[in-house]
């Protein structure tokens, strides 16, 4: 018997899983679940408020939410490889600041897009270049890089700084007609052809191939030869890049730039991924589970405000209490399939 | 000299000696002390007593990072036992008696044993990751702060209480003398006893440490124990210094300046080597460079960024790769560069 033939009944007994990977069935669950709590939120609020089933509620969750769409779709890249970003709060609102300050000046709408794009995107880069090539921990180095965003920011200007050209008014205030009275804002379009966009790149790329490949055990992907360096690098990039977009569209969302904007939402964007089935050891989960996330987010918040009675306070209680059950959601399946 | 300069502390203790240089440079009275009402005064004493809660959850910090945790929650922590004490005194029929105080300062601990137990059952028994377990108390909490005080900013008058965070002992701030004396118990229990070993044991392998024998997980509970009923500590301080508890604002990022100074400090993130002199060192660095800024004259504006440029400097020095990289351009002896990588193996 030749050694080889040893070992191969060896290796198909024992697939010896990850502890913190989900296999098979389980690799949908946390995902599923999401949808799940999301219809059955929708369903207890139409059962509470008569008005709460219309499709323009569920098209406003968009609506109010485009930003954190796309910031959840940057994440997720970031997550995927075992990474985190906190600067991307900032970054939104470095975003909204330069947006707003040189459009004051009289800046073309255009060029002010282009240029905050690639501050964000540059940003990403500096801090993907930081952790590859010095060895820091992402967690620091974009703790780094959110305070030197959050910074400038206050270096920028203290005050709120409105916003009243032409194009970002008329985006903030267009509207595209659906079938049936309903309507979306620009900014949901462009918000869904993001996710659109980084579903392909997830799953019909070599790039996204790496992204879940590094997830899993970053050690092999190097050995497979795969290009982690680069990929690692772009994809804190393509969270930077994404942190621009959300800016832009918070700035067509709130046609504002105040330097205290966006505080925290780096948490909610960790969140809806979470909440979404997206394991934070990466190399498990699906960007279109963020998007979902980020409904059920959303729905919290419209609870909130139909009922009337509750405070503020309790989106974050609720928030938190959802992020617990799907942590131990997630735990109950990685044991399961362990 | 050069057996000196590979010290671990010698870095955070070079950048925090160069920052006080640096601000007697620019205001020749900055080092001095003195006497006034029988109280010290002096730059230094307002470094010490400004960075007291800092220093006190970075010491806590230390050891959950030792064990290769982190704790998000210690900002939500702190303003939760603020809220928590406040809400007492504010309610409680004799709000300015010492015994109202006491109690007060007993919720609070209470309130930080009971989170910390928390956050050490999702991490020690249930087997969440530290940053996913602590990151669901950081966004609860502070609704849950919020709640307590209902939304609003408790203030509080009792003399008692204001003490702790502004009041004078032996002519030191009492909020200086806690943390030197939790630093203390903290030093002794880990360095005096096996409990240091034990934790370092946890943080270079917990399976290895589970198998030789050690109750990794109650070590593991104990350091986020330990960590929460510090960043409570602080939130009493924190609350008392301004006689009231704001929920939304009370220890905000306070977790982050926590991480910092651990990390400046020569802790490393991957858990097993602490050490809590390098971490009160580099809560020093980081609440001296505040004081640089006005010092220098700096708009407060731009003490972000200020901030970000010299944790990334200081971050980037620390970094094996970097200080190989420097060893080789400063055409450095063959032993140096081995050195280094002797030490990147062991880490």
């Amino acid at each position: 018997m030749s050694p080889l033939s040893t070992l191969t009944p060896l290796t198909v007994k024992k697939p010896s899983p990850a502890r913190n990977r989900l296999h098979g069935g389980a690799r949908y669950a946390p995902t599923l679940a999401t949808v799940g709590l999301f219809t059955a939120m929708f369903a207890v609020g139409a059962g509470m408020y008569p008005s709460f089933l219309s499709g323009q509620v569920f098209l406003n969750l968009f609506i109010d939410n485009t930003f954190l769409i796309v910031l959840a779709v940057g994440m997720t890249f970031v997550i995927l490889t075992g990474g985190i970003d906190l600067s991307v709060g900032a970054v939104v609102a470095l975003s909204m600041m330069v947006s707003a300050t040189l459009l004051q000046q009289g800046w073309n709408p255009g060029a002010v897009i282009v240029l905050v794009l690639l501050i964000g995107g540059g940003l990403g880069l500096l801090m993907g270049l930081i952790i590859q090539y010095f060895d820091i921990q992402p967690f620091i180095v974009t703790l780094a890089g959110m305070f030197l965003a959050r910074g400038l920011c206050y270096v920028i200007s203290l005050d709120s700084i409105p916003v009243n050209e032409p194009f970002f008014t008329g985006m903030a205030q267009a509207q595209i007609p659906l079938p049936g009275d309903l309507f979306v804002s620009p900014g949901v379009l462009l918000a869904l052809g993001i996710v659109a966009v980084a579903f392909f790149i997830l799953h019909h790329t070599r790039f996204g191939r790496t992204i879940y490949a590094i997830g899993g055990n970053e050690h092999s992907a190097m050995l497979m030869g795969l290009p982690v360096k680069t990929t690692k690098i772009l994809v804190y990039a393509l969270s930077g890049l994404c942190s621009a977009i959300a800016g832009i569209l918070f700035s067509f969302y709130s046609l504002s730039g105040y330097s205290l904007a966006a505080q925290g939402m780096e948490l909610d964007a960790i969140a809806a991924v979470v909440i979404g089935g997206t394991l934070l050891t990466g190399g498990t989960g699906y960007v279109l589970g963020s998007v979902v996330g980020v409904l059920v987010l959303g729905i919290v918040q419209t609870f909130i405000a139909y009922d009337g009675t509750l405070s503020s306070w309790w989106t974050k209680i609720v928030i938190g209490g959802l992020l617990l059950v799907f942590i131990l959601l997630q735990r109950l399946f990685a044991r399961k399939a362990a | 000299m050069k057996s000196l300069l590979k010290h671990r502390l010698a870095w955070p203790v070079i950048a925090l000696a160069a920052l006080l240089l640096l601000n007697q440079v620019f205001r020749p009275d900055f080092l001095s002390l003195r006497m006034q009402d029988g109280h010290l005064y002096g730059s230094l004493i307002d470094i010490m007593r400004n960075g007291a809660p800092t220093i006190l959850i970075a010491l806590g910090m230390t050891l959950v990072i030792a064990t290769r945790g982190i704790d998000l929650s210690v900002g939500a922590v702190v303003a939760i036992a603020g809220a928590a004490s406040c809400a007492y005194i504010a309610a409680s029929p004799d709000p300015g008696s010492p015994a109202t105080a006491a109690m007060a300062v007993l919720i609070a601990v209470i309130a930080g044993l009971v989170l910390g137990v928390w956050n050490g059952f999702l991490v020690s028994a249930i087997g969440v990751q530290p940053i996913i377990a602590t990151l669901v108390l950081m966004t609860a909490g502070r609704g849950v702060a919020q709640l307590i005080t209902g939304g609003q900013i408790v203030s509080v008058s009792n003399d008692h209480y204001k003490s702790i965070g502004a009041g004078y002992l032996f002519t030191l701030p009492i909020s200086i003398l806690i943390t030197a004396a939790v630093f203390a118990l903290a030093a002794v229990l880990t360095r005096r006893t096996a409990l240091g070993t034990l934790i370092e044991a946890v943080g270079i392998n917990p399976v290895a440490s589970r198998l030789a024998g050690l109750r990794s997980r109650n070590i593991i509970w104990i350091v986020y124990i330990f960590s929460a009923v510090c960043a409570a500590m602080a939130g009493l301080m924190i609350s008392s210094n301004v006689t009231a508890a704001d929920a939304n604002n009370a220890g905000l990022y306070i977790e982050m300046d926590a991480i910092l100074a651990v990390v400046i400090g020569g802790t490393s993130l991957a858990g097993g080597r602490y050490t809590l002199v390098g971490t009160v060192v580099g809560a020093f660095i980081i609440q001296t460079l505040t004081t640089t800024v006005y010092t220098l004259g700096i708009p407060p504006e731009v003490t972000l960024v200020f901030k970000a440029l010299v944790v990334i400097t200081v971050c980037l020095l620390q970094a094996p790769k970097a200080r190989n990289l420097l060893s080789r351009l400063n055409a450095a002896s063959k032993p140096a560069a081995e050195e280094a990588a002797k030490e990147k193996v062991a880490i």
